[in-house]
């Protein structure tokens, strides 16, 4: 029997898109192609809206401040089609022809600010119910769904988290169930679809949640499963195991996609897709971040363990008030902790927040996160770092402003898989670069250029330009 | 017995060399700030140390009067999702609640006020939440007074909302507000025949129609939660028609009647960090509406909106700066601004005469890096310690020993 015809064109999309990935493609072990049902080999389409190349750009005369161990003061960056093309200490090169020049004397350049939990566009301003996208409270466990289908990327929120110097945010779902979803990891750009702001190449992240939210809002608000954190753990171990199952079922199939008929490979079609237990499936392979929600130190503790029995890891704890009671264990475990300053109390799982969580874990040498989880808070990163070195330090932590910066750049990146393209100013990296007016750790501070990826985002020497959001348009 | 006690205790603080920031727009610079038992006795450059006084060297310190959030749910609430240590809304049905006092809910032994203290608070308005017209905010002094809560004005303003959310529309708003204050005037004519049951029905209860006494003769202000620019033009036109004081809550869009809330002297507190159209009601919300207000003349005053976040009001207080209000403009939105506002001449600066709630800071009180060194409520000396300092200490070391 011939192959069909249609088949070829849908097989050599599959391959161009599997360039670089380890997976085989199922089609090429048998001897007649199977139907094409594979996630891994189905890509979803490429946006529709792309990035145009950006212009050359060197920014000299001000601190620079690398997030990488190393400050030029003064120091200058190129910026060339959208990369860091070069940088390093002094007065700096020749302006090149086509180069536009920011004189930037007295001024601070850093990295692009990354934010690893917002909820900007899945819960956008107006906060009306209409709006209210981020928590499919309808199950507990409901990891197939993705923020990025609905992101509206209209939300007056993005364009003030790049003024306050943000470049790249992590969107979330909410934290409603134990498993909420899929995250997805956006670069801040103006367009009119979340897809076309995926950050190139990112991981999608799975959110999970421990304690009060998920056994409030279905035991407490809706009388069924989980009223208790025994029925949440019991709940998220069933559905490892059963992801597990799946995950078996599908690495079979990818092994061995047929059956010998006759002496002839005959196609055997893959499982069903089951998008809940796929994604799950992806955090077990390692394709999808686990990012989880969880105050507790014990309850940390119980989702390592968790992790443990079912060869998972925890990418990142977020929110983690108590994460200094077990900053040893994160520190040995390689987890990242998102946290906040100094917000705190709301819940008796947020009580014993201390001022010095930054910064015990900075000195226990694991991966410190300054996170918002707030459209205010994301204006303002850069102050509450500031706020975590000066409880740090009054408290007789030694810290640098290095590693501080870091808790809102190179970290975070790390937290997002993103670390060798952004969160730190080297060459080679994503030209996402901010110019302060002042030293970015004073209340004073405004960003005055953001770049992102090459791009000038938000000048506020310039004349205001017109709002990103198609809600702020007033005649 | 009392009276000798307290002559007796009475301790002799001298607050020398630092930067003086009395609270009303000056600076001293090298100045000395005396405080006697529970009083600032003299204030000045070349003020001379009493015998006996105990010194604190302030030199290249800053010395402020206490800050002041005019807004506040602290000592109401311990943690907010367990209802039974929630005292910030009554929840009652009615949504009139006049006579509810927040004083009458506050606990001054909360774990939450000393963190907020740590960081130079030393008094706060606390008022109650909820309803069309919430209760009576007070104004409390962040340490225990002897044995007494520290409350220093139990009644200071009539919290009531308006707005968008409030009631099905502002029509209906406004109507019940007039038949509100109609009735409380009409109660204060007939009240023998209301006692009597001999008068027409009026609508709320006897407490709460003795509560609105103060406000319908223009004596207690109304704390007025509004946000859009037609509301507040609504809420000042009822004010004049009902000849009512008014403080105006939230504010979002006060930077756009700023003349009239200017020429009609109406203060305003405001959330500086409030720069997002969080809902119909903020649709032209700016990040400088503080200092577009300070530059036509509005009482500003600034505040968190918060009780375990009050601390945060130096950092809130530095971005009104940063959005373009003065320096000095900010420090007096956080000190001797509310303290005027609401009636209290002892409180608010650092003067002769004023209660002793005095902040020395190892710099710019507003800026991130800088830490509040001592902290005095009335004269005490109240400390920096707080329960998440214990935790850290508690934590300081690991493996754990307890």
């Amino acid at each position: 029997m011939q192959k069909p015809l249609w088949i070829a064109p849908l097989l050599m999309t599959a391959l161009v898109a599997c360039t670089g990935a380890e997976k085989k493609d199922p089609a090429a072990l048998v001897d007649e192609g199977p139907l094409l049902l594979d996630p891994a080999v189905e890509p979803e389409p490429t946006p529709m809206e792309t990035l145009p190349v950006a212009s050359a750009v060197l920014l000299r005369g001000a601190t620079v401040m690398t997030a990488n161990g190393v400050t030029h003061t003064p120091g200058w960056v190129r910026l060339r089609d959208g990369k860091i093309h070069s940088l390093g200490a002094g007065a700096g090169p020749e302006v090149e022809a086509n180069e536009r020049v920011v004189e930037a004397q007295g001024k601070f350049v850093t990295p692009g600010l990354i934010d690893t939990h917002s909820h900007l566009g899945v819960y956008a301003s107006p906060g009306v119910w209409a709006h209210s996208d981020g928590n499919e409270m309808t199950s507990p466990i409901t990891s197939g769904v993705r923020a990025e289908d609905a992101v509206w990327p209209q939300d007056p929120g993005i364009e003030r988290a790049v003024k306050g110097g943000v470049t790249t945010m992590q969107v979330l779902p909410g934290s409603g169930n134990l498993m909420g979803g899929r995250g997805v990891i956006l670069k801040l750009h103006p367009f009119r679809e979340a897809r076309a702001m995926r950050f190139p190449g990112a991981k999608d992240t799975l959110k999970m949640a421990c304690g009060e939210n998920p056994k409030r809002v279905y035991g407490r608000d809706k009388g069924s499963m989980p009223m208790s954190r025994m029925g949440s753990i019991y709940l998220m171990r069933q559905k490892w195991a059963d992801a597990r199952r799946y995950k078996l079922k599908w690495d079979q199939w990818r092994k061995k996609p047929y059956e010998l008929k006759e002496g002839k490979k005959v196609p055997i079609n893959p499982p069903e897709r089951d998008l809940t237990l796929e994604t799950m499936a992806g955090v077990l392979a390692g394709d999808i971040l686990a990012q989880i929600h969880c105050y507790r130190a014990d309850e940390m503790l119980m989702q390592l363990r968790l992790a443990r029995e079912f060869g998972w890891k925890v990418r990142s704890f977020h929110h983690a008030v108590e994460a200094y009671k077990i900053r040893d264990v994160l520190a040995a475990e390689g987890v990242s902790v998102s946290t906040w300053a100094d917000w705190w109390g709301f819940k008796i799982e947020a009580w014993d927040a201390v001022e010095q969580n930054l910064a015990l874990l900075q000195e226990a040498g694991a991966r410190a996160i300054v996170h918002t989880d707030s459209p205010e808070g994301i204006q303002r990163m850069n102050q509450e770092a500031a706020k975590g070195l000066a409880a740090g330090r009054e408290a007789g932590i030694g810290l640098t402003e290095d590693q501080a910066l870091r808790w809102i750049t190179a970290n975070p990146a790390w937290a997002l898989g993103i670390d060798e393209k952004v969160g730190t100013l080297e060459v080679g990296k994503h030209a996402d670069v901010v110019v302060w007016d002042a030293h970015p750790f004073s209340v004073y501070t405004h960003a005055e250029k953001v770049f992102v990826d090459g791009h000038l985002r938000f000048d506020r020497q310039a004349p205001p330009r017109k709002p990103w959001s198609d809600f702020e348009v007033t005649k | 017995m009392s009276g000798f006690t307290a002559i007796w205790l009475s301790q002799i603080v001298a607050i020398v060399g630092g930067t003086v920031y009395p609270g009303d727009g000056t600076k001293l610079e090298q100045a000395t700030v005396i405080i006697e038992g529970k009083s600032i006795t003299a204030v000045g450059p070349s003020v001379p140390v009493p015998p006996g006084a105990t010194v604190i060297d302030a030199k290249g310190q800053i010395v402020t009067p206490g800050l002041f959030d005019p807004y506040t749910h602290l000592g109401l609430v311990e943690i907010e999702a367990i209802e039974e240590t929630n005292d910030i809304d009554s929840g009652e049905p009615d949504s009139i609640r006049a006579a509810q006092l927040a004083a009458e809910s506050y606990n001054p032994d909360s774990s939450v006020i000393p963190v907020q203290r740590a960081h130079g608070v030393t008094t706060v308005l606390i008022a109650p939440e909820g309803g069309l017209v919430g209760g009576q905010a007070a104004i409390v002094d962040l340490d225990r007074d002897g044995g007494r809560p520290g409350v220093v004005s139990s009644s200071v303003g009539m919290v009531a909302y308006f707005g968008g959310s409030v009631a099905p529309s502002r029509g209906a708003l406004l109507l019940t507000l007039r038949e509100l204050f109609d009735d409380a005037r009409a109660y204060a004519k007939n009240k023998a025949a209301f006692d009597k049951n001999q008068y027409r029905r009026l609508s709320t209860s006897k407490r709460d129609l003795e509560a609105l006494q103060p406000v319908v003769q223009g004596r207690l202000p109304l704390l007025i939660h509004v946000n859009r620019r037609v509301d507040i033009e609504s809420v000042i036109a009822f004010a004049a028609e009902q000849k009512v004081k008014l403080v105006l809550v939230g504010a979002t869009e006060a930077w756009t009647v700023a003349e009239a809330l200017a020429r009609t002297h109406i203060p305003v507190i405001l959330d500086p960090v409030e720069n997002a159209p969080e809902d119909f009601d903020r649709y032209h919300a700016r990040a400088d509406n503080a200092a577009l207000l300070e530059k036509a003349g509005v009482p500003v005053m600034l505040s968190t909106f918060s009780a375990h976040n009050v601390r945060k009001l130096r950092q809130w207080a530095g971005n009104a700066v940063r959005e373009g209000m003065t320096q000095a403009g900010a420090l007096r939105a956080v000190t001797s601004l509310p303290a005027e506002v609401f009636g209290l001449k002892d409180h608010g600066r650092l003067a002769a005469g004023q209660v002793a709630n005095v902040v020395v800071w190892s710099g710019d009180p507003f800026e991130l890096s800088t830490v509040a060194r001592r902290v005095f409520i009335r004269g005490r000396d109240v400390g920096t310690d707080h329960r998440q300092k214990a935790l850290l200490d508690r934590y300081r070391t690991l493996p754990l020993q307890k």
